[in-house]
C-alpha cells in the first residue's frame, strides 16, 4: 500500500544511513521502544518505536486520533505506558509523573497553555521551581535566568508583564521559557502553530533553529506538512496508533509524507475547473465597520462575488477579514451597503434571520464560540437557525426524530465520524465538526455561503474533502466567500483573491498571476507598485 | 470637643463591628483564592460562635472556647472541601448545605443542652476576651486628639480584634511573598498550570479551606465570647454574606478587603448610633431605614460602581485533569 512503510520503520539501533554524522553522539536524546497503550478498547498506541537524535529538530507527523498526543502523554508523565521502555540519553527510565518528565530534561508546551493569564511572566516561570519557601530569592535568581535565555535564544519578554496581557505569540514563548528554566533538554512543541499568526509561526521556528544549535533537542508534533517540511531534520508519521514511517525530512516530500499519513494518496492541491462566474449574488459597497472603542476596523470595502465564483480574502489575523464575516453575515452592525441576489440589505441594522431568509449563510470562523453548541447533540448543532424549518417542527414541538434523520443523512454525505447524531458537539474531532457545520450550511441550497478558516484545526484527508465540497458548491452556483489563515488555501481554492490590511483592500489578484510574495507585500499594506 | 468625641466612639464601634466581617472576609478571600467558592461562611461562623461559647461554659477558659470554634469551623470547611475538592460536587449547593446545618444544629443542641430556647447561658467575665487596656491609655487621654484617639480607638480591644486586624497583612505577605501563596493564587487561576508543575491541586485547595475554616472559626468566638457573652439564636445575622459582599468589593484583595470590611461596620455603627436621633432637615428617620443601609449600599456599590470585579478564573470548577 505504502512502499516506505515496511522499509523505514524505526528499529532501535539500526543503523540509519541517511545522514552524514561525523561529530554527532550516536546514543538518541530519546529514544522509545516497543510503547503499548491502550485505554478500553482504544488501542492508542501499538509497538510504537522511535529514537530521536540529539540536538535536532525531530517531526511528529499524523492526523487527530492517530496516537501522537498519547504517545507525548506518556512521555510527559501524564499517562504510564502499558509496557515499552523509555530511554534518555541511553539510560532507561521510569516516567510516572510530570515531575519525573522535568527532573528528567524534558519540557513540554502544550497546545492550551499551562499559564496563569493573572500573574506576572516571572511568576509564572518560577510556579513549581520557587527555589524555596519564599519567593524573593528565587524571583531573583529566575530575573538572571530570565536574562540569560533572552541573550542565547533571543527569547526576549517583560520578566514582569502580566501573562494575560501578551499575545498569544507571547504567551508560548514563556511556556518555552518554563520549560528551559526547569533545565529541559528535550521541548515537546504539541502544535504549537495551531494558535499562532504565520509572522509568529515563522519567529517560532527561528527559536527551534536556535534551540538546536544550542544542543537541544526539539520534538514537533504537528499536522501542517510544512512546518515539517520547514522546520524539521527528521519526520515520524503515525497513523492507528503506530509509527508508519521515519523519514529524513530532506529526502521526502510532503506528497509522500501525506500518504503515510492518511494511508492513501491524497491531493494536496485542488483540481478545479476554471470558474464560469454568472449574476452578481453579493454586491457590497463602502462597508466599514467600526468597533466599541472607535476604531476602524474595516474601511470602506467594495466587492461583488457572482454567481460560481470563489473570492478569497488574503490577511494576517486582525485585519478586518472577521469583521467582514461578522457584517456580511449580519453579526455585527457597519455602514455602507449590501445587496444580496439584487436585495438591498441595511448593514446599520445586523438581521441574520433576514439575511438567512435570503439565502446567506455562514460558516463561522470560531465553530466552539459560534458554530456549534458544545454541549448540544450533533443533531441538535446540525439545524442550529434552521430550527425555523416546518420539516423539523410538529406544531409547537420540536421534531426530533425528523432532526435526527436530518443529521444522519448528512453524517452520511459528510463522512462524518462516528455518524451519531445523538453524540455531542464536544464529543466530536475538530475536522468532524466543521463538517457538521459545513453540512448544515451547505446543504440548504445557499445562494451566498460565506465560509470562515474552513480547515483550521481539520485533518488532511478531511481538509481533502473540504475543499473538493467547497469546489463543488462553487460549481453548483453559489457565491462563495473564503476567509482563512492558510494562504495555501487562498491560493489554490479561490478565482479572485483580494488582499486586506488594516481593514483596507490592499489589491485585487488572480491566484494564476500572483505568488505568495506578491501577496504578502499586499497583506502587509506594501503600495503595489511596490509590490 | 463633642463632636470628635462622638466621631471616635463611632469609629471604636466601626471597629468593633467590623471584625467579624474582617474574619469572614479573609476567610472567603483564602477560599475563593484557591478557586473554592465559600457561600457557607456564615454557617462557619454561627458554628464556631455556638462551640465557643459552649466550650468557654463547660470549661471556663475563652482560650479553650475559641480553639473549640475554630475546630468546629474547620470541621465544616473540610465537609465542603470534601464535597467540593474530592467528590467535585457543586460548591453553591454544598455551603448552603452547610449554612442550613449551622442554623438548626444550634438551635437544636442548645435547647436540648441547656433548655433556653437555643441560646446558651449568658458566658461570665473570666471566660471571655476582655478588653485590652493599653498602657498609659488614662494618662495619655487626657491629651487632646491623640490622647483620645489613642484612649478610645486604639485602646480597650480585646485579643481577637488585634488577631483579626494581624491577619490581614499576614495574609496579603503569605499570597504575594511566599512560595505556598504563590501556589495557592495559581491554583485559583488555572488548575491546570499547578498539576502540570508537579503540583497537588487537592493538597493545596485543602490548605486552603483550613485557612477559611481557622477565620471563620475566630470571627465566630469573636461574636460569642469576646464582643457579646453567650450564643444566640443566628447571631451572625447574615455577617458572612455581608463579608462575601465585600470580598467582590474588594476584587478578592487583602487590603481593599479590609476597607470594605471597615465601611461596612461604620455604616452599621451609624445605624446604631442614629437610631432615634433626629437629622437636621429629615427628621427622626425610621430605624428600619437606618439599618437597611448597609445592605442598600452592598447593592447598589455592587451594581456597578465598583468596575468589574473579576473573580479567580477557577473558582467554583472543579478540577478534573483532562489529557
Amino acid at each position: 500500500m505504502f512502499p516506505i512503510c515496511a522499509e523505514s520503520l524505526p528499529r532501535s539501533g539500526r543503523p540509519d544511513p541517511g545522514r552524514g554524522r561525523d561529530n554527532s553522539p550516536m546514543t538518541p536524546a530519546i529514544e522509545l521502544i516497543g510503547i503499548e497503550k491502550r485505554f478500553g478498547a482504544v488501542h492508542a498506541n501499538r509497538n510504537v518505536s522511535l529514537r530521536i537524535d540529539p540536538a535536532s529538530v525531530h517531526g511528529i507527523v499524523g492526523e487527530n486520533g492517530a496516537g501522537k498526543s498519547t504517545l507525548m502523554s506518556i512521555v510527559y508523565g501524564f499517562y504510564e505506558a502499558d509496557s515499552g521502555e523509555i530511554r534518555i540519553k541511553g539510560k532507561p527510565v521510569r516516567i510516572r509523573s510530570s515531575q519525573d518528565a522535568i527532573s528528567h530534561g524534558i519540557g513540554m508546551v502544550h497546545q492550551h497553555f499551562m499559564l496563569v493569564e493573572t500573574m506576572t511572566v516571572l511568576e509564572n516561570v518560577i510556579l513549581g521551581a520557587e527555589g524555596g519557601r519564599l519567593l524573593a530569592q528565587g524571583e531573583k535568581e529566575a530575573r538572571a535566568a530570565l536574562a540569560d535565555l533572552g541573550r542565547r535564544y533571543g527569547l526576549k519578554v517583560d520578566p514582569d508583564a502580566i501573562v494575560g496581557d501578551l499575545t498569544v505569540g507571547l504567551q508560548q514563548r514563556v511556556e518555552i521559557i518554563k520549560a528551559l528554566y526547569r533545565g529541559a533538554d528535550i521541548l515537546i512543541l504539541d502544535e504549537p502553530t495551531a494558535v499562532l499568526t504565520p509572522s509568529e509561526a515563522d519567529q517560532l521556528f527561528e527559536l527551534t533553529k536556535a534551540l538546536k544549535a544550542q544542543g537541544k533537542t526539539v520534538i514537533l508534533i504537528t499536522h501542517k506538512l510544512r512546518e515539517i517540511m520547514h522546520a524539521t531534520d527528521r519526520v515520524s508519521v503515525m497513523r492507528r496508533g503506530e509509527t508508519v514511517a521515519t523519514l529524513d525530512t530532506a529526502k521526502t516530500n510532503p506528497a509522500e509524507i501525506a500518504e503515510a499519513m492518511v494511508g492513501r494518496r491524497v491531493l494536496l492541491s485542488v483540481g478545479k475547473q476554471p470558474a464560469r462566474p454568472g449574476r452578481v449574488l453579493l454586491d457590497v459597497r463602502d462597508l466599514t465597520v467600526t468597533d466599541g472603542q472607535g476604531v476602524t476596523r474595516l474601511d470602506r470595502a467594495s466587492f461583488q462575488i457572482r454567481a460560481g465564483e470563489i473570492l478569497g480574502i488574503a490577511a494576517v489575523s486582525g485585519n478586518g477579514q472577521s469583521e467582514l464575516l461578522e457584517a456580511l453575515a449580519g453579526m455585527r452592525s457597519a455602514k455602507g451597503s449590501i445587496s444580496v441576489d439584487g436585495v438591498p440589505v441595511d448593514p446599520s441594522r445586523p438581521d441574520a434571520t433576514a439575511l438567512r431568509a435570503l439565502r446567506l449563510y455562514h460558516v463561522p470562523e470560531d465553530r466552539h464560540r459560534c458554530g456549534l453548541v458544545l454541549p448540544f447533540e450533533a443533531a441538535e448543532s446540525g439545524i442550529l437557525g434552521h430550527h425555523g424549518d416546518p420539516r423539523f417542527r410538529r406544531g409547537f414541538l420540536m421534531d426530533h426524530e425528523a432532526i435526527t434523520r436530518d443529521e444522519k443523512a448528512k453524517m452520511e454525505a459528510y463522512d462524518v465520524r462516528p455518524p451519531l447524531p445523538g453524540l455531542r458537539s464536544s464529543k466530536f474531532s475538530g475536522g468532524n465538526q466543521q463538517k457538521i457545520v459545513l453540512a448544515r450550511e451547505m446543504e440548504r441550497d445557499p445562494a451566498v455561503l460565506l465560509i470562515g478558516q474552513p480547515t483550521r484545526g481539520v485533518d488532511i484527508g478531511a481538509i481533502e474533502f473540504i475543499h473538493k465540497r467547497i469546489i463543488a458548491m462553487r460549481d453548483a452556483g453559489k457565491a462563495i466567500l473564503l476567509v482563512s489563515v492558510e494562504l495555501d488555501e487562498i491560493m489554490s481554492l479561490s478565482d479572485r483573491i483580494i488582499a486586506l490590511c488594516g481593514g483596507r483592500i490592499t489589491g485585487e489578484r488572480l491566484p494564476s498571476q500572483t505568488d505568495e510574495r506578491e501577496l504578502g507585500l499586499l497583506m502587509a499594506g506594501v503600495p503595489a507598485e511596490a509590490a | 470637643m463633642e463632636f470628635l468625641d462622638a466621631t471616635l466612639q463611632i469609629l471604636a464601634s466601626t471597629v468593633r463591628l467590623a471584625v467579624p466581617l474582617i474574619c469572614a472576609c479573609l476567610a472567603g478571600l483564602w477560599s475563593e483564592r484557591a478557586g473554592i467558592v465559600d457561600i457557607g461562611l456564615e454557617g462557619k461562623m454561627l458554628g464556631a460562635a455556638f462551640a465557643a461559647a459552649v466550650a468557654a461554659i463547660s470549661t471556663g477558659s475563652a482560650m479553650l472556647g475559641l480553639l473549640a470554634g475554630i475546630g468546629v469551623s474547620i470541621l465544616l470547611s473540610l465537609v465542603h472541601g470534601y464535597a467540593a475538592i474530592a467528590q467535585r460536587g457543586n460548591q453553591i449547593v454544598s455551603g448552603v448545605a452547610i449554612n442550613m446545618l449551622a442554623v438548626g444544629l444550634t438551635a437544636v443542641l442548645g435547647h436540648a443542652w441547656y433548655r433556653e430556647g437555643g441560646r446558651t447561658p449568658p458566658v461570665a467575665q473570666s471566660q471571655r476576651f476582655l478588653p485590652i487596656d493599653l498602657p498609659f491609655a488614662d494618662q495619655v487621654g487626657a491629651i487632646p486628639v491623640l490622647g483620645g484617639i489613642y484612649k478610645q480607638l486604639l485602646s480597650g480591644h480585646n485579643l481577637l480584634v488585634w488577631l483579626a486586624f494581624l491577619a490581614v497583612p499576614l495574609t496579603w505577605w503569605v499570597l504575594q511573598k511566599t512560595r505556598f501563596g504563590l501556589r495557592l493564587r495559581a491554583v485559583g487561576e488555572n488548575p491546570a498550570a499547578v498539576d502540570t508543575a508537579g503540583i497537588s491541586v487537592a493538597r493545596l485547595r485543602y490548605e486552603a479551606v483550613i485557612i477559611c475554616g481557622v477565620l471563620c472559626g475566630l470571627g465566630g468566638a469573636y461574636l460569642s465570647i469576646a464582643q457579646g457573652a453567650g450564643f444566640l439564636n443566628n447571631m451572625t445575622a447574615g455577617k458572612g454574606f455581608i463579608a462575601l459582599a465585600a470580598l467582590i468589593f474588594a476584587k478578592w484583595r487583602p487590603g481593599p478587603a479590609l476597607a470594605a470590611c471597615l465601611l461596612f461596620g461604620f455604616l452599621d455603627a451609624m445605624a446604631i448610633r442614629l437610631q432615634g436621633v433626629a437629622l437636621p432637615g429629615i427628621g427622626q428617620a425610621p430605624v428600619q431605614f437606618i439599618q437597611a443601609l448597609p445592605y442598600v449600599l452592598t447593592v447598589v456599590l455592587l451594581a456597578g460602581f465598583i468596575g468589574r470585579a473579576v473573580p479567580p478564573k477557577a473558582s467554583g470548577v472543579p478540577y478534573v485533569k483532562e489529557r
